[in-house]
């Protein structure tokens, strides 16, 4: 069963209309992501969880309880702010034990349990200090204790790295995930960063404008996008016009390649379409190297160097749309210059039709 | 170079009238005059032997814990809901609130006659708490607001996710981290109540405030000098709870991690 179920849940604040018409339906201990750019909706979904919200139209179930009318103190649910709120003028352990106060133990079993959530996030015997002499990523985690302690049905993050710098934030993306899968709890995950998000998720919705445009999991997500703006929301993705007839299309500056259902994840139909191509999935050849793959051709008309890659953009003949093309810098492998000759290496399997 | 002599000239000559007061108080003749005659503590001790003296402190002290509180108490309410909510003619109401802070206080004190003797209302204390309220309001506004401003509002959320209801979160997050602005704008609110006199002076009826019964005794001579050493008592009273109240507000930054942007002091 669900522990969360929401049906055609809408928001409107005033005249804006935040969320228009959400079904989501999200297992017990499921890593779940909310996806998407900032004003989309994601934030406000997970406050409507959360019971910061109410819904102007629709239903959310926890646990297949009605949550109408229910307010957030009396939710299962817990919350790790962006801005972590931590108490500043608490202690850690006063901050990480605050939700236990009307808790039936004695103050000894409170300290136990204070000491326990510590430990899980890694910050045993930070229990004395103020809060306010923390770092960012210590705050991070006493936010996290703090939630966790009281053991809810789910937990709800909102972009809870996006204050870190690139390191930290990626050693606590593995952390998150290593304890989501100890704790056992549902994690729901509000992010603007699809690296993040696919890292870490179990299943990903990507939201635009108040809708979910697509929910799967990650690879799906990745290699099946239902529309060129979730392809260009998540990862890199050149687009190329063509044309379907029957089980073949046309793609210009490619040529023909046989389609199968599963590439065209909106649905097929005979006509022009868009069709989207990964930057991995194409490679340069070297001169003179062969390949049994298919092959196009083209010329070099940008070159970015990222260290253990370089991407290419080329422009192919016959089309004015360009390819971006990703390769890794093995040792030995010649680096081409703006203006050389291309050839173009694809496979008909790594097309995603568009309509 | 020039700017810094003037700036000195300036601070003389702003101050220079209350470095007098102390120095009088202390003077031992009646006539308020250069040379100095000599060193006493007399005005000082028949300060306790005027009966009319004690009782317009008595009355001044009731009207000023009056006024501070229910000043605070509406600049509590003003503030948290000007920093938390947007509601339509939220900039009229607020700018309406802060008018004293603008208005000719001579304005309001024969406004506020009128409506009070038209109404048939009888002067007295409580006439001059309500003048007083009015007046130190915006002040608990500025000082509460800037509270408010500093304050994540997230931290109310969280507390209430954790399972404490709103009361018990106004109690334990709120007012604690607060509680240093209250603190300021209690006594700066009460230290605009303690010396004001045009009000005061409109609406005081039969129980004079300490200004308004010092005024009267101007026209004593030899009761001068006994004013004087109340004065010096004042300033000395003011200056501390200025010192006590900017000390609050910067304890308060300081604990909620804030910059510190402003303030009276």
């Amino acid at each position: 069963m669900s522990i969360i179920s929401l049906s055609g849940v809408q928001k409107h604040f005033g005249d804006y209309h935040a969320l228009r018409g959400i079904d989501l339906e999200i297992a017990g201990g499921e890593f779940f992501s909310l996806l998407g750019p900032s004003g989309c909706g994601k934030t406000t979904l997970l406050r409507v969880i959360a019971g910061f919200e109410d819904v102007s139209e629709g239903t959310v179930l926890l646990s297949g309880r009605d949550m109408e009318g229910v307010p957030a103190n009396r939710r299962p649910t817990n919350m790790v702010f962006q801005s972590y709120a931590i108490f500043p003028h608490l202690s850690v352990a006063e901050n990480v034990g605050f939700g236990l106060r009307r808790a039936a133990m004695s103050r000894g079993e409170k300290a136990a349990a204070v000491e326990e959530a510590l430990g899980m996030v890694g910050l045993a015997g930070y229990g004395a200090r103020k809060a306010n002499a923390l770092s960012g990523g210590q705050r991070q985690r006493v936010a996290l204790a703090r939630a966790l302690i009281l053991k809810p049905k789910v937990l709800l993050l909102d972009e809870p790295l996006s204050a870190l710098d690139k390191k930290l934030r990626e050693q606590m993306q593995a952390e998150l995930r290593r304890l989501q899968r100890s704790v056992g709890i549902t994690f729901i995950l509000v992010t603007h960063d699809q690296e993040e998000a696919l890292i870490m998720s179990d299943r990903i919705a990507v939201m635009f404008e108040g809708r979910i445009a697509q929910l799967a999991d990650p690879q799906t997500l990745y290699r099946r996008p239902v529309s060129r703006q979730v392809a260009q929301f998540i990862g890199m993705m050149s687009f190329l016009p063509g044309r379907i007839a029957g089980a073949e299309v046309t793609v210009a500056g490619l040529g023909r390649a046989s389609v199968e259902d599963d590439q065209c994840p909106a649905g097929r139909a005979d006509g022009d379409v868009s069709v989207g191509i990964r930057p991995e999935l194409l490679s340069l050849l070297a001169p003179g190297e062969d390949t049994d793959r298919q092959l196009a051709h083209g010329a070099v008309t940008e070159r970015t160097y990222y260290g253990d890659m370089t991407y290419y953009d080329v422009a192919l003949d016959g089309t004015d749309a360009e390819v971006t093309i990703s390769m890794k810098n093995l040792p030995g492998r010649a680096v081409l210059e703006r203006g050389d000759a291309a050839r173009v290496a694809w496979d008909a399997r790594s097309l995603v039709i568009f309509p | 170079m020039t700017l810094r002599v003037y700036a000195i000239l300036y601070l003389v000559f702003l101050y220079a009238p209350i470095v007098l007061l102390p120095i009088f108080a202390f003077n031992d003749a009646t006539v308020i005059a250069f040379p100095l005659s000599g060193f006493t503590t007399e005005w000082f001790r028949a300060i306790p032997e005027t009966p009319a003296l004690i009782r317009s402190v008595q009355t001044s002290l009731v009207v000023a814990v009056s006024s501070a509180l229910l000043a605070t108490l509406l600049g509590l309410c003003t503030a948290r809901a000007g920093a938390r909510y947007a509601f339509p003619g939220k900039r009229p109401v607020t700018g309406f609130i802060m008018l004293p802070l603008v208005l000719p206080e001579i304005i309001v004190a024969v406004a506020l006659l009128v409506v009070l003797l038209a109404l048939g209302l009888p002067l007295g204390p409580w006439t001059v708490v309500l003048g007083h309220t009015l007046l130190c309001t915006p002040f608990a506004v500025a000082i509460l607001g800037s509270s408010f401003n500093n304050f994540d509002p997230a931290l109310e959320e969280a507390s209430y996710d954790l399972g404490e209801s709103r009361w018990a979160t106004f109690r334990l997050v709120t007012l604690p981290l607060v509680m240093p602005g209250i603190v300021s704008s209690l006594l700066i609110s009460f230290t605009i109540s303690l010396d004001e006199f045009i009000i005061a002076f409109f609406l005081t009826g039969t129980e004079p405030t300490l200004p308004v019964y010092l005024w009267g005794q101007l026209r004593f001579p030899q009761k001068i000098p006994v004013v004087m050493a109340l004065g010096t008592i004042l300033v000395a009273l003011s200056v501390l709870l200025l010192s006590v109240a900017e000390l609050f507000r910067r304890r308060g930054l300081a604990r909620t991690g804030a910059k510190d942007t402003g303030g009276f002091v």
